[in-house]
């Protein structure tokens, strides 16, 4: 069945990351985990995309496209005809 | 001679200006925060940024960051209890501080920003900040580090776990997990309610004009479903998407409808029925579904990916389905008032 959560944009490169653990501290999901001194992907598909484990990996082993993930700020830019969606609400 | 009464040093160190704030909330401040939940003037609960010193802190005391939103600054100052300390209060504009980092206002230049702007680095000796970890999405911590000399700790997701974290500054995973249990739900209804309240009584003033009390009623339930059962029932409503979640419940409030006009209608011939019924089926759970998807915003794990293709997937769906439950409804509306039936 059709699971819009199932997938996220989430990746992460292993051979540059440098074990300084910042993004298992930041990542309110528990999405990474420390495997012998290197980041490991424990829950990839918990990842909201909040966007905080790339903003604070110095290694840059982290990308991911963030964003608001709230339905009524992007149908609002969506009949705005913004491109990108900002809320107002929170 | 007293350095700090010397006028080269009040020149070039102009003494930080620092506010005063204490761990005890108000009855003021229980008001402050009633009137938040039920979102009186949403964008008005501000603090004054800058930074504030609670109780007695001495130049080796923490320094926390937090958001100017009463809610975000008060759960801080309050978790804190008798602990001498430093606050750092950003501009993030009355937004709290994970919604804040989001539109990047609790971001890195703010932080940078405030602890020049404070002269923090002549109040205390040491150099760390304790960041909420949500704030995390917005602050860089290394940027901040490179810039202000100050090192970034993120503390726990939930002020009130600052004083565990405190014993030896360590966050345990279930401090650095962002839950949303049954009690963070129904905080959020009587605001979800409010933003609904006025398009519901319009609804349900043209539903009562089309079909009788008995729609003006189904108007009703379909947005008390989507904002107040909805957020109640969250994870217990099948399917991982918030829209069919939604479709689901919006058809159980549905059903009842459907049998209330079998009910009441015996003397209408049967197309005129099972007619009426079928618009309450389609357009009821359509709106319900509508409602729940724009719930995503407010919950704690939904990913902007995941919500665009909800969005693209189900949207039509919903606009059609409620668009042909209305038609039905006025169309059997009008062959009431003409007298075919």
């Amino acid at each position: 069945m059709f699971n819009a959560y199932e997938n996220n944009s989430l990746a992460f490169d292993p051979q540059v990351c440098t074990g300084c653990a910042m993004c298992v501290a930041v990542c309110p999901h528990g999405v990474f985990e420390m495997n012998h001194r290197k980041a490991v992907l424990a829950r990839p598909r918990a990842c909201m995309e909040c966007g905080a484990c790339q903003r604070n990996c110095v290694a840059g082993a982290i990308t991911v496209e963030s964003g608001v993930g709230c339905a009524a700020a992007m149908i609002h830019a969506a009949v705005r005809g913004q491109k990108e969606a900002t809320c107002g609400c929170c | 001679m007293n350095m700090t009464s010397s006028p080269l040093v009040s020149l070039t160190t102009p003494k930080p200006k620092l506010l005063r704030t204490t761990s005890r909330l108000t009855a003021a401040d229980r008001l402050d925060h009633l009137l938040v939940r039920i979102g009186y003037r949403r964008d008005q609960h501000r603090v004054d940024p800058g930074l504030y010193a609670l109780g007695n802190p001495t130049p080796d005391a923490p320094v926390f960051v937090t958001s100017n939103y009463t809610l975000s600054f008060d759960a801080l100052r309050s978790a804190l209890g008798r602990l001498d300390a430093y606050i750092l209060v950003l501009d993030t504009k009355g937004i709290n501080v994970w919604c804040a980092a989001g539109k990047g206002t609790f971001g890195t230049e703010e932080v940078v920003r405030r602890v020049w702007e404070t002269g923090l680095k002549t109040v205390v000796t040491h150099r760390t900040l304790i960041l909420p970890q949500l704030g995390a999405s917005g602050v860089a911590a290394h940027e901040v580090k490179r810039r202000t000399g100050f090192r970034v700790e993120y503390g726990p997701v939930r002020a009130k776990d600052l004083p565990a974290y405190l014993e030896n500054r360590r966050a345990t995973p279930t401090m650095r997990h962002v839950r949303f249990g049954l009690a963070d739900r129904l905080i959020l209804v009587p605001v979800e309610l409010k933003h609904r309240f006025v398009p519901m009584l319009v609804a349900a003033i043209l539903c009562y004009l089309i079909g009788g009390w008995l729609s003006a009623l189904a108007a009703v339930t379909a947005v008390i479903a989507g904002c107040v059962l909805f957020p109640a029932l969250l994870p217990w409503l099948p399917t991982p998407n918030f829209s069919t979640k939604g479709l689901l419940l919006g058809l159980a409030a549905a059903l009842p409808f459907a049998l209330a006009v079998v009910q009441l209608y015996q003397d209408w011939p049967l197309w005129r029925v099972s007619g009426q019924a079928l618009a309450f089926l389609l357009a009821m759970p359509a709106a319900t579904a509508y409602l729940a998807l724009n719930f995503t915003g407010a919950t704690t794990f939904t990913s902007p990916g995941g919500v665009r293709r909800e969005i693209f997937r189900y949207i039509p769906a919903m606009a059609w389905t409620f668009g042909s439950g209305l038609l039905l409804a006025v169309g059997l509306a009008l062959v009431g008032w003409i007298g075919v039936a």
